[in-house]
C-alpha cells in the first residue's frame, strides 16, 4: 500500500490555519468577521495579485485597471464593513477589527491595496467620529456600495490632513489650509470659502468628497476645523499631479488644491454662533485625534501580515533551492531539505516568523481594545454631559477622580467586593482602556511598521537574489519597500515615539503594567515555554529604568526624562514597544491552548501548534529581553561621564601599596580589585576607573536576573527551526508571481 | 407560467487544490495526511452545481434551494464562510468524517436520508443536482445511489447547461465524447443532475449574502446529526495519488491560446 505512517509527534503539522487564526485573535465566534476575511482574501489573492504580477504598480497614475480594484472591494463587501447594516454594512458595532483583518488580508498581496481601501475609510473617519448626524448619514449613505436594485457608483473620499511642502518655511503642524467666511445674510447659513493645498493625499484620484482640516483666517471664525468639500461645490477641485511614489502604487496618492465655497454645514461636527464668531463644535485636533488612534492600527497590521505572508514563498524556496541541480537526486537531503539543511536558515527565518507573530498579536489585541473603548467612549461622554462637562480639557480633569479609582481597582484583590463596585463603574473602565489604547495604538504603528521593516529586509535576504525580482514569489521586496511607507504614513515613527512618551508615564497605565508584569510570572510558574518569566524581567528593569530616568539628571543637572530629550524618551518608548508586542503574543498563544480543543479543526495536531507557537513566543520574548537591557543599560549609564585617571576621580581607587596592606587583613583583596593604581601613578590600559551611578547595583541585580531568564530561549529557538523545516506547506502559492511583461 | 423548483444540490468538501496531498494509513481506513486542518473548500464539480442551482432557481420564482453536505460540521462550517457568500440556500449539514474513502452506498444513504428529512421538500418538484466528478475519491456513483434511493429515476450526467420549458418539461445537454453534447428532453421533474462544469462563473463574494444565509446555517450545524459510515464494507489494497495530475501550478496570467498550447504540449509527452 502506497502509504505512510502516522508520525507522533508533537510537530506542528501545517502552517496555522483559520481556525486557529480566529481563536488566536479571538473572532472564531465572529462570522461576519470570518466572512469578511474570506472575501477580502478573495480580492487579494485574486483580483489585487493579478495587479500586481501584470505590473501595474508600475505605474503612479490611476488606471482603470487600479478602478476596477476598488470596485472588487465594493463587491466583496470590503467597502460596507465601515458601515452599520442600516448604513448598506453589514457589520453592527465597533469595526476596528473588521477593518483591521481586511486590511491585514489585503496587504497579505499588496499594501498599497490596503491603503487604497482604508483611504475610504479615512476620509469617513472624522465624520464617522465627530460628524452631526446629518453628515453621517449623507456621506455613510454615499459611500455604502450599492444594495441590490440600486443603480449608482459609490462615493469615494480622501483625508486631506496635509504636510507642509518641504523648503519652503512652513513649520511641521501648521495647517496649510484657510477658512473664511464668503457670504453671510441675515438668518441664513454662512458660506464659507476654504483654501487648502494638500500634499500626499491618499484617494485623491477619485475622491468625490474630501474631508479637510483647515484653520481660521477669519475673526469671524474661532480656531480650526475639519470640513467636507465636495468635487460639484463652486470653485476649484484640482487633484493635483499624481505623486512619483516608488511603493504602494496601488493607492492614488497626489498633491490637490481646493478653492471653494462650502455651506458652514459642511464643518464636522456642527458649529455654534457665539457673539458673531462661528465656533466650531470640534476643533480639527480634537477630530484628527479620534481618527487617528483608531486608523493607525490597521496600518500596523499590515506590515504584520506581509511578515507572516513571507514565510511561505520562503520556506518553499529554501526546500526547492537546490532542485534541478545535478548534485541534488531525489531522495537526497540536499534534494529534500535544500537550505534547511542550514541551522542559520532556519533559525532566521524564525525570527521573521517570530515577529510576524508577534507583530499580528499586538495589532489585533489594539484593534480588539478598540472595539471595546468605542462603546464605552459613548458612554463616558453622555455621563459627563449629564454632568454638564464637555470639551477635552475640561473632561480630562473630570476624570482625575475615575483614574485614582482605577488604580486603586488595580490594586484590589479578585474576590474584594469593592473591585466589583469600580469595575462596574463605566468611567473606570473608560480610563483603564483609554490608557492603554493610548499606549498600545502607537506601538503597533511604531513597532509593527518599523521593526517589521527591518525583518521584512531579513525576510527578503532569505530569498537570496531572487527575493529582490519583480517575480520573487509573494512580491517580497515589494512588501519589505511598502513596509518603509508604512512606518511613515499616518503619523511618521517620531510622532508615535513622542507620543509614547506621554502616555507610557499615565499613572493609570504604569499601574496596569505593574499588574501585567505580575501577571507575565504567573503565567511563567504555570508555562515556563512561553518565555513569559523572560519577559517579565525585561518589564521590571523597563519599569525600574523609567522610575530612574524620571529622577535622574546630566551631569550638566539637565533632566534625562523630558520631553525635549528625545535621546532617552523615545528609547524608553522603542523598548516598552518591544515588551507589548510579546505580551501580547504570549496572552494569544494561551488563548488557543484554552480554546482550542472546543473547536474540532484548530484541535487537530493543536499540541504541536502551541508548542511552536509557544516556542516562536519565547524566541520574541528573549529578543524583547534583549533590546529592553541594551537599551535600559545605555540610558542608566551612558549619562554618567566617564570618571578619568585624574587626581579627583581615582581617589576611589586602590592604592597599590595600600591594598599589599590590606591584603593581610583580608586575603584575596587584591585578586579582586579592578582599578588600582601603583606607586609610580600607572594605572591599568582603558578609559578611567569603572563607573558607577546611583541605583546602578540595583540596576545590575535586575539585568543580570534578565540575562539569567534568557535560559532555555536558544533551545526554543532550535526546536521552532525543527519544525520549521518538517512543517507541511501547500504545492504552490495561492496568488500568482509576477509574469511576462 | 413559472415553475417553482424544488432544488437539492449535494456537495463534498475537499482539500484546497493547491494543498500538498498525501495519502496515509489511519487506524479507519485510508487517509490523507492532516487533511483536517488543511483548508477545505466546497468539492469544485458540486459547486459548480450550486452556482447553477441558484442561477436556475432565481429564474423561476417561488423556487427553493438546499445545499445537503456531510463531512466535520466544524470543518462545513469553515467553508460555509466562503461559500455562503455566494448564493442564497439553506444548509443541511451531515456530521460525519472528512475524506473520500468512505463506501459510496453508506454515504448515499446518509445523504439521502437527510434529503428525505427536508420539512416541505415536494418531490415532484425536486431537481437533485451534484456533481458528475468529485476532487476527493468518488467512486462516480454517490449521486446516482441517492437518486435510486428517492425513488428518481431520470438521471442525467456531465451535464453542462438544463433549459427548463413553460410546461415544466426541460433540455439537457450532457457531455460525451469528441467535445460534444447529448441532447436530452425529460417531461419535467423530478430528475437527477450530475454536473460537469456548468457554463457559470463563480459568483462574487458578497457577506450580505453571507450574513442572511448565516441566520440559518448556524442553527442547522449545531444540530446537525452524526451520520456514522460503515468503515467495513470495503476494504483498500492501495492507495496513491495519480503523481503526473499533481504538477500543481497555478497561472492566472497566461491567455486561453496560451494555456491550450501548453496542454496541447503536455499530452503529447511521454510519461
Amino acid at each position: 500500500m502506497g502509504t505512510v505512517a502516522m508520525p507522533e509527534t508533537k510537530t506542528m503539522l501545517t502552517l496555522p490555519g483559520d481556525a486557529v487564526r480566529q481563536i488566536l485573535w479571538r473572532f472564531a465566534d465572529r462570522f461576519d468577521l470570518q466572512m469578511l476575511v474570506q472575501s477580502a482574501r478573495g480580492v487579494a489573492r485574486g483580483t489585487v495579485a493579478r495587479l500586481v504580477a501584470s505590473g501595474e504598480r508600475n505605474t503612479h497614475e490611476w488606471t482603470a485597471a487600479k478602478d476596477e480594484m476598488l470596485n472588487a472591494f465594493d463587491r466583496a463587501g470590503i467597502t460596507a464593513a465601515f458601515m452599520e447594516p442600516e448604513e448598506g454594512g453589514f457589520i453592527a458595532g465597533p469595526k476596528n477589527l473588521a477593518l483591521g483583518l481586511a486590511a491585514f488580508e489585503l496587504a497579505w498581496v499588496d499594501g498599497g491595496a490596503a491603503t487604497a481601501s482604508l483611504a475610504g475609510f479615512l476620509a469617513l473617519s472624522p465624520i464617522h467620529e465627530r460628524g452631526t448626524p446629518e453628515q453621517m448619514k449623507r456621506y455613510k449613505m454615499l459611500a455604502a456600495p450599492p444594495q441590490p436594485g440600486e443603480d449608482r457608483k459609490p462615493w469615494r473620499g480622501a483625508f486631506a490632513l496635509t504636510e507642509p511642502i518641504p523648503y519652503v518655511g512652513v513649520d511641521a503642524g501648521m495647517l496649510s489650509g484657510k477658512l473664511r467666511i464668503a457670504e453671510w445674510k441675515d438668518g441664513e447659513e454662512p458660506i464659507l470659502e476654504v483654501d487648502k493645498r494638500g500634499r500626499f493625499i491618499t484617494g485623491i484620484a477619485v475622491a468625490n468628497f474630501v474631508t479637510a482640516a483647515v484653520y481660521t483666517d477669519d475673526p469671524r471664525i474661532k480656531g480650526s476645523c475639519v470640513v467636507i468639500l465636495e468635487e460639484t461645490d463652486p470653485g476649484t477641485f484640482d487633484r493635483g499631479t499624481a505623486t512619483k511614489k516608488l511603493v504602494h502604487q496601488l493607492s492614488s496618492t497626489g498633491d490637490p488644491v481646493f478653492n471653494l465655497r462650502v455651506p458652514a454645514s459642511r464643518i464636522v461636527g456642527g458649529y455654534t454662533v457665539k457673539d458673531g464668531v462661528i465656533v466650531p463644535n470640534f476643533n480639527h485636533s480634537e477630530v484628527i485625534e479620534a481618527v487617528f488612534r483608531r486608523t493607525r492600527v490597521p496600518v500596523g497590521l499590515m506590515t504584520a501580515s506581509k511578515l507572516l505572508s513571507a514565510v511561505e514563498p520562503v520556506i518553499r524556496y529554501q526546500r526547492q533551492r537546490y532542485r534541478g541541480a545535478e548534485g541534488a537526486k531525489p531522495g537526497s537531503v540536499r534534494y529534500e531539505q535544500g537550505l534547511q539543511q542550514r541551522e542559520d536558515a532556519l533559525h532566521r527565518l524564525v525570527d521573521v516568523w517570530a515577529t510576524g507573530e508577534a507583530a499580528s498579536s499586538l495589532g489585533f489585541a489594539a484593534a480588539r481594545l478598540f472595539d471595546e473603548l468605542d462603546p464605552l467612549e459613548k458612554q463616558k461622554t453622555a455621563i459627563l454631559k449629564e454632568r454638564g462637562i464637555a470639551g477635552g480639557r475640561a473632561e480630562m480633569k473630570a476624570l482625575k477622580e475615575s483614574e485614582q479609582r482605577a488604580i486603586e481597582f488595580l490594586k484590589l484583590k479578585e474576590g474584594d467586593p469593592r473591585r466589583a463596585e469600580l469595575e462596574a463603574d463605566p468611567l473606570v473602565q473608560f480610563v483603564l482602556k483609554d490608557s492603554e489604547a493610548n499606549v498600545l495604538c502607537p506601538a503597533t504603528k511604531l513597532w509593527n511598521t518599523g521593526h517589521g521593516a527591518n525583518m521584512m529586509r531579513e525576510a527578503v535576504s532569505l530569498m537570496g537574489g531572487y527575493g529582490i525580482t519583480e517575480d520573487c514569489p509573494g512580491f517580497l521586496a515589494n512588501k519589505w519597500m511598502d513596509a518603509q511607507l508604512e512606518a511613515t504614513y499616518e503619523g511618521p515613527e517620531a510622532v508615535q515615539r513622542r507620543q509614547l512618551t506621554v502616555t507610557m508615564t499615565s499613572e493609570v497605565f504604569l499601574a496596569q503594567f505593574s499588574a501585567w508584569t505580575a501577571e507575565m510570572r504567573r503565567i511563567a510558574s504555570t508555562r515556563p515555554g512561553t518565555g513569559a518569566c523572560t519577559l517579565a524581567s525585561a518589564m521590571n528593569l523597563w519599569t525600574w529604568s523609567l522610575h530612574y530616568l524620571q529622577n535622574a539628571t546630566d551631569p550638566t543637572g539637565g533632566k534625562l526624562y523630558h520631553g525635549q530629550r528625545q535621546g532617552v524618551t523615545f528609547a524608553l518608548a522603542d523598548a516598552l514597544s518591544w515588551l507589548m508586542a510579546s505580551r501580547c503574543q504570549i496572552l494569544d498563544v494561551l488563548e488557543l491552548e484554552s480554546r482550542g480543543a472546543s473547536d474540532a479543526v484548530a484541535a487537530e495536531g493543536l499540541e504541536g501548534t502551541v508548542q511552536f507557537l509557544s516556542d516562536l513566543c519565547h524566541v520574541q520574548a528573549a529578543a524583547a529581553a534583549g533590546e529592553v537591557s541594551r537599551i535600559c543599560a545605555e540610558l542608566v549609564f551612558g549619562y554618567t561621564r566617564h570618571p578619568a585617571w585624574d587626581e579627583e576621580e581615582h581617589r576611589s581607587c586602590f592604592l597599590a601599596a595600600e591594598l599589599e596592606e590590606l591584603e593581610e587583613t583580608m586575603p584575596g583583596i587584591m585578586a579582586m580589585a579592578v582599578d588600582v593604581v601603583e606607586i609610580d601613578g600607572s594605572h591599568p590600559q582603558k578609559a578611567g576607573p569603572c563607573a558607577g551611578c546611583v541605583g546602578s547595583s540595583e540596576f545590575l541585580r535586575l539585568q543580570s536576573r534578565l540575562t539569567m531568564c534568557l535560559t532555555g530561549a536558544r533551545l526554543a529557538k532550535d526546536r521552532a527551526a525543527d519544525t520549521v523545516s518538517k512543517v507541511m506547506i501547500p504545492e504552490a502559492l495561492d496568488y500568482p508571481a509576477a509574469g511576462p511583461a | 407560467m413559472s415553475n417553482s423548483l424544488h432544488i437539492v444540490v449535494c456537495a463534498g468538501i475537499v482539500p484546497d487544490p493547491l494543498q500538498t496531498l498525501e495519502p496515509l494509513a489511519t487506524p479507519t481506513g485510508p487517509g490523507l495526511k492532516n487533511e483536517m486542518v488543511l483548508p477545505a473548500v466546497l468539492d469544485p464539480w458540486a459547486a459548480s452545481a450550486l452556482y447553477e442551482a441558484a442561477a436556475l432557481a432565481a429564474k423561476n420564482p417561488g423556487s427553493k434551494l438546499w445545499l445537503v453536505a456531510l463531512g466535520p460540521k466544524a470543518k462545513l462550517q469553515q467553508v460555509m464562510m466562503t461559500v455562503a457568500q455566494k448564493v442564497a440556500f439553506e444548509l443541511v449539514p451531515v456530521d460525519g468524517p472528512i475524506g473520500g474513502f468512505p463506501d459510496a452506498h453508506a454515504t448515499a444513504a446518509a445523504l439521502s436520508s437527510a434529503i428525505e428529512s427536508i420539512a416541505g421538500l415536494d418531490h415532484t418538484k425536486l431537481l437533485l443536482f451534484g456533481g458528475w466528478e468529485s476532487a476527493s475519491r468518488g467512486a462516480g456513483v454517490t449521486l446516482q445511489l441517492i437518486g435510486e434511493r428517492l425513488g428518481i429515476v431520470d438521471q442525467f450526467f456531465g451535464v453542462d447547461e438544463i433549459s427548463l420549458r413553460e410546461d415544466g418539461s426541460f433540455e439537457v445537454l450532457e457531455r460525451v465524447e469528441g467535445g460534444k453534447h447529448q441532447v436530452s428532453k425529460c417531461a419535467g421533474t423530478p430528475a437527477v443532475l450530475g454536473w460537469a462544469t456548468g457554463n457559470l462563473a463563480e459568483p462574487r463574494n458578497n457577506p450580505q449574502v453571507g450574513m442572511a444565509n448565516m441566520r440559518t446555517i448556524m442553527p442547522a450545524l449545531q444540530k446537525a446529526q452524526t451520520a456514522k459510515l460503515d468503515a467495513n464494507s470495503l476494504s483498500y489494497v492501495s492507495v496513491n495519488l495519480p503523481r503526473q495530475q499533481r504538477e500543481t501550478r497555478v497561472e492566472k496570467n497566461m491567455t486561453p491560446d496560451e494555456i491550450a498550447a501548453e496542454l496541447v504540449d503536455w499530452l503529447g509527452k511521454d510519461f
